[in-house]
């Protein structure tokens, strides 16, 4: 991306409509891809997959621990299952059949959260998955990628494909601001690097990712060359775009729309420490459920916005000097 | 290997693999006697005549596939398929069972032992396993099969009825379970932990073709498996009834040795009863 590109950052699709249209062109291209879904096919997207492939589909009904372990055996036996659900769902029902059948034995099973985050809305914390990365990222072998908008979901559904092994992709229920031209390349486990910057960095996933954009802006009218990088690939973490980060900016601010507790911002913390120490600050949600709203009016009160992370890179600019 | 249909060389088979368990547990010191013994026969009748499998050829793509998801019971896994032959399960290594470096981890694990074909040991989830593999079968227009081994106390698991739902739903007939019914969970009887009867009863109602093998009888597990792979439109489920610790006197229907090795008195007893 060219310094200082004006991001025009128009509402796009939702990431989990992106991986149910990228879902059906895999279909097409590769017979080996099958789906599980957990009477949620409408709303994690695989419907679309359903209807054109209704032999290579199969519904589990509302039990989701059984719909991992079935994924288990279809990509031990040779296929490609992709597993979809809410990721509150997925991911913590789930969780012991991705420990002991999928991550144990390292099989080729990749999972579909969507709804991720607190921007599902209305449906309110029981719904709401705001630690799902800790969780996926504790699994030895597991790829965990977030994307920010429809074109890298496509993308990364694409790679996360096209690699062995078992992956988690996050996606969410709401539209998101466009951050990437079509074609944009991605490469698992490589971050991109949106704006330059030499003061602050600001890392994010996700619809964080955008607002860091927002932030970079806000930023530079005050003067400050703020970097914004996009850490769409959890685990393994980019830790040459890390230590550059850290050596070339000597701030970092971690935005998430994740808990604190165990999302990017603590795995960026450790790769800082042990690569280039430096000022960190975190955007994210702390110790707490959220609650029911509209996705604009919870990111609002949650923090999850441009202002908080421009704050974020004020303080961690403070604290550096 | 030597396949085999003949009643008396499968029992000879059965007794050996016996001693291996009650020589493996002896040496580890540890593991799971009971649920092994009561197994035997169920995984000599699948190795020795029923599946189609290659132990010189351990990824052939047309294999049955076999799942312990009861995988506590590891010894006679290991026993049955170390006389088998597979080179990844060496007889002469049968006695480093739980030890640092062996690849006879206390519950199976593919990581160590690439032929087996699932990693188990936290129970309940083996039958969605299988059934997993059973859909690829499917897909892939092949007409391998796959078993399952359960154990009694593993079915009160939740999962367990998810996959028996969908197995049925999904008309999955080319899945076998095999219920090892003896009774016997690690905290005592299964009827004073949590009753499972009427067990057939609850099968078929799940919408499964229910067979009730004696489960240390071989002709009698031969027939069962022989009506499993005549019923079409649905999976079925062996409810072999057995009894934990079969073959060693004082190991029989005891709570004790469901996890508990024998001492090296109780092995030298247990071998002259094994002769």
């Amino acid at each position: 991306m060219a310094a200082k590109a004006k991001f025009e950052l128009k509402l796009g699709p939702a990431t989990r409509e992106a991986f149910g249209a990228t879902l059906v062109e895999l279909g097409r291209e590769n017979k080996d891809i099958v789906v599980v879904d957990a009477d949620l096919s409408k709303s994690t997207m695989t419907y679309g997959f359903s209807k054109e492939f209704p032999e290579r589909f199969f519904t589990c009904g509302i039990a989701e621990a059984n719909m991992v372990a079935i994924a288990s055996g279809l990509a031990a036996a040779g296929k490609i299952p992709f597993a979809a659900s809410f990721s509150a769902f997925l991911m913590t029902k789930g969780f012991e059949q991705l420990r002991v059948t999928v991550a144990y034995p390292n099989f080729n099973v990749k999972l579909v959260g969507t709804h991720s985050g607190i921007s599902i809305g209305e449906d309110g914390p029981s719904q709401m998955s705001v630690e799902d990365l800790a969780l996926a990222c504790s699994l030895p072998g597991f790829t965990v990628i977030a994307p920010a908008d429809g074109v890298a979901t496509s993308a990364l559904v694409r790679a996360a494909t096209a690699m062995v092994g078992p992956v988690f992709i996050r996606t969410g229920r709401v539209k998101v601001p466009v951050v990437y031209a079509a074609g944009q390349q991605f490469e698992v486990g490589k971050a991109i690097e949106l704006i330059e910057g030499s003061d602050v960095t600001l890392m994010a996933h996700g619809l964080m990712v955008a607002e860091s954009i927002r932030a970079a802006e806000t930023l530079e009218a005050e003067g400050i060359s703020a970097r914004v990088v996009d850490m769409h690939t959890i685990k393994p973490l980019d830790r040459e775009a890390i230590h550059r980060a850290a050596a070339e900016t000597g701030a970092i601010v971690v935005s998430e729309e994740h808990l604190v507790d165990g999302g990017l911002g603590v795995r960026v913390a450790q790769a800082v420490a042990e690569l280039h120490p430096c000022v960190m600050e975190f955007v994210g949600i702390r110790n707490t459920y959220a609650e029911s709203g509209t996705p604009d009016g919870l990111l609002d009160k949650y923090g999850l916005r441009a202002p908080e992370v421009a704050a974020a890179a004020r303080r961690a600019l403070a604290r550096k000097k | 290997m030597r396949k085999t249909k003949d009643l008396a060389q499968l029992q000879a088979i059965a007794r050996g693999v016996r001693r291996h368990i009650v020589e493996m547990t002896g040496a580890a010191k540890s593991g799971h006697p009971g649920g092994s013994l009561s197994a035997v026969e169920t995984l000599v009748t699948l190795y020795f005549d029923v599946m189609n499998h290659d132990p010189a050829n351990p990824r052939w793509a047309d294999r049955d596939r076999f799942i312990l998801s009861k995988g506590h019971a590891a010894p006679v896994l290991y026993a049955v398929m170390a006389e088998c032959g597979y080179a990844d399960t060496p007889v002469d290594q049968l006695n480093t069972l739980r030890k640092l470096g062996s690849v006879y981890q206390g519950h199976p694990d593919r990581r160590f032992i690439p032929s087996l074909e699932a990693s188990t040991g936290s129970l309940g989830q083996g039958l969605s396993v299988a059934i997993g593999m059973g859909l690829a079968a499917r897909l892939d227009g092949k007409a391998w099969r796959t078993y399952v081994v359960l154990g009694d106390g593993e079915i009160q698991e939740g999962q367990i009825w998810e996959a028996a739902m969908f197995g049925a739903f999904h008309k999955v007939d080319n899945v076998v379970a095999i219920v090892d019914y003896n009774r016997i969970q690690l905290d005592g009887f299964v009827k004073d932990i949590m009753e499972l009867e009427p067990l057939a009863d609850k099968w078929r109602a799940f919408g499964w073709q229910v067979v009730e093998p004696d489960g240390h009888d071989i002709a009698s597990l031969q027939k069962a498996f022989a009506e499993a792979a005549a019923t079409k439109g649905k999976p079925t489920v062996l409810i072999a009834h057995t009894i934990k610790g079969k073959g060693v006197s004082f190991m029989e229907n005891n709570p004790k040795f469901h996890g508990v090795a024998p001492t090296p008195a109780e092995v030298e007893q247990a071998l002259k009863e094994l002769a």
